[in-house]
């Protein structure tokens, strides 16, 4: 779409857009390109410049167990905590579209945990999930060593699991909701007129019409696991046990901040980078055609 | 609700406080465990009638973490975020939309790429970048032999060097640096009559008055949809803070939230940890039921 209107001095048009694209090149386009270069390279120890490696660095990033270790569990996060906030979500929305009384409450209240800092939901999870005060400790009253996220690895998980989606169903809620009620009601009733029930207009009609939300907010929750999860794992677990929750941003982190490999950290960086650049491809070229009902 | 589903409706019901229930269960333990001494909050289970200590708790949690300058630096930051994404968005999408001119979809496609790879990603190089903001532009004269050119005729050696680590404008700049706000503003301008511009510019309007005085009065629904969810979002950060502040006295409210976790020595202080986090997630949460209106819209329009 152009416009067919427009202003003639172009001069002062790209006056209006430096600002920006000053940014972007200072701290977009440079660290990305600097990214590459270190991936590609070896810092000296003793200064004096990067030595060119080629792809020593990837090699030695993707023989290693711990990184490998690393891509499960970051896998393993985004692929249960997105199904679990995505359906979760959507079963609410689809109740709360159904308009009963009270449905204008939760909309308001439903969305609240999106608004909190994950740090900050993190810490209150890591009370209310903590072995020895808070709730799950009245389960290890009842079984003895049941539940220790400190100590096991499975539990950890379970822990920034529980917390991610809590923040995530909110989220997913707004967009469900919202296309819920894009659908004209004048469908739904046509489909009540000819006798389907209310699970049966569920499948046949609704669903249908909201698959393209369900597959933008599949891409978009797996992208947000591996970003958004950062200040969880660092409040709640720090990687552990035993590198049980070491997700890739974390490792990225420890690595470069606290193990001071930049090149490391770089390689694995530009691993993520393709990672989410072919999800966000995958979204835009290949969801956007196929599923289209309207 | 076009038929009479009385079973239906029931299990609707129940669902749904159920979902309400888990919604609104942390808010709720959080703020009864802030409420608690020592001794019952570490009780199993905990009682869920709130205790009488919850402004003394406050008060501890608000000097252990030093939370009163933190919550001002986390004000400071997130309104700067805002200010900045909503004014140097508009003025981007308004040279895409309103000019013609060569490698203007080059720039289309530079800032649309910028959606694709998040600050968290690409941390690593940016915080060099931040270290020495300058060093880019250094690389280019180096690069392009210009500070070659300018030692050997002037005899100064070109040494540019900026750090922005603890700085404000550190920990602004490179979270405005990405594209969400500009296609909000840009799908907004492309629904505005071409009427309105030939009546401007008949009326002897400039691009800069027509800029100011007609289209940004008219995005002003979108300038605080955009305002609210990116403080939100700024407010929220936690890695690039965390990397960028060393410095105390320009640490954010929620990164301090690290200094209340309870020790595994001795008995954890769990009411002061939560009095914490409940100081810190009180103002998102304010801004979020404040200006839901705008939160739901802004979430909805920036993301698609």
């Amino acid at each position: 779409m152009e416009k067919r209107v427009t202003f003639g001095k172009w001069t002062i048009g790209i006056l209006f857009a430096v600002p920006q694209l000053l940014l972007i090149f200072t701290f977009f386009y440079w660290p990305a390109g600097q990214a590459v270069y270190w991936s590609l390279t070896l810092q000296q120890p003793w200064g004096g410049g990067n030595i060119w490696v080629g792809l020593d660095n990837f090699r030695s990033i993707l023989s290693n167990a711990d990184y490998w270790n690393s891509i499960t569990a970051s896998l393993v996060f985004a692929g249960i905590s997105t199904g679990l906030a995505m359906f979760i979500a959507l079963v609410l929305a689809a109740l709360t579209d159904r308009q009963l009384a009270g449905s204008r409450l939760y909309r308001v209240v439903l969305i609240w945990p999106y608004g909190i800092a994950a740090p900050a939901l993190a810490m209150a999870f890591r009370f209310i999930l903590a072995p020895e005060a808070g709730f799950m400790a009245v389960v290890n009253r009842v079984w003895p060593g049941f539940w220790d996220p400190g100590l096991d690895g499975a539990d950890a998980m379970a822990s920034i699991i529980v917390a991610f989606s809590w923040k995530y169903v909110g989220y997913n809620f707004i967009f469900f909701l919202a296309a819920f009620q894009a659908i004209p009601r004048s469908l739904i009733e046509a489909a009540a007129m000819d006798g389907s029930g209310v699970i049966r207009r569920f499948w046949d009609v609704q669903f249908p019409l909201i698959t393209p939300t369900i597959f933008f907010l599949l891409v978009i929750n797996i992208t947000e696991s591996f970003q958004d999860s950062f200040g969880i794992v660092d409040i709640m677990t720090a990687g552990g046990p035993a590198n049980a929750t070491n997700l890739m941003v974390y490792k990225i982190y420890s690595d470069g901040f606290k193990g001071l490999d930049y090149s490391g950290a770089a390689a694995q960086s530009i691993i993520l980078m393709l990672l989410i650049i072919v999800l966000t491809i995958f979204q835009f070229r290949f969801i956007e055609r196929r599923v289209h009902y309207r | 609700m076009v038929e009479r589903t009385p079973f239906l409706n029931f299990f609707t019901h129940l669902i749904l406080f159920i979902g309400f229930i888990f919604c609104i269960a942390p808010f709720v333990v959080v703020v009864i465990a802030a409420s608690h001494n020592l001794k019952d909050v570490n009780d199993v289970p905990m009682s869920l009638l709130p205790g009488s200590d919850f402004w003394v708790n406050i008060k501890t949690a608000w000097t252990t973490a030093d939370l009163g300058p933190k919550l001002l630096n986390s004000f400071i930051m997130a309104t700067g975020v805002a200010a900045g994404k909503v004014i140097v968005s508009a003025l981007t999408a308004f040279s895409i939309v309103y000019f013609r001119y060569p490698g203007r979809m080059l720039i289309f496609w530079l800032i649309f790429i910028t959606l694709m790879l998040p600050l968290e990603v690409r941390i690593v190089p940016t915080y060099a970048v931040v270290a020495n903001v300058l060093e880019p532009y250094q690389a280019i004269l180096d690069l392009t032999g210009i500070s070659w050119l300018i030692e050997k005729v002037s005899g100064v050696q070109v040494q540019l060097s900026l750090g922005l680590l603890n700085s404000y404008s550190g920990l602004i700049l490179p979270l405005v640096a990405t594209a969400t706000g500009t296609f909000l503003y840009r799908q907004f301008f492309l629904t505005v009559p071409d009427e309105l511009t030939e009546a401007a510019r008949m009326d002897g309007a400039g691009a800069l008055r027509f800029f100011i005085d007609i289209l940004l009065p008219l995005s002003r629904n979108n300038m605080a949809a955009l305002g609210t969810i990116m403080f939100l979002w700024a407010w929220n950060q936690y890695l690039w803070p965390l990397l960028i502040t060393t410095d105390q006295s320009h640490a954010m409210a929620v990164t301090e939230l690290k200094q209340l976790i309870p020790n595994v020595g001795g008995i954890p202080e769990w009411h002061i940890a939560m009095a914490g986090t409940l100081i810190v997630m009180l103002p998102p949460l304010i801004v979020v039921v404040l200006m839901q209106r705008w939160f739901v819209r802004g979430l909805i329009a920036t993301e698609k």
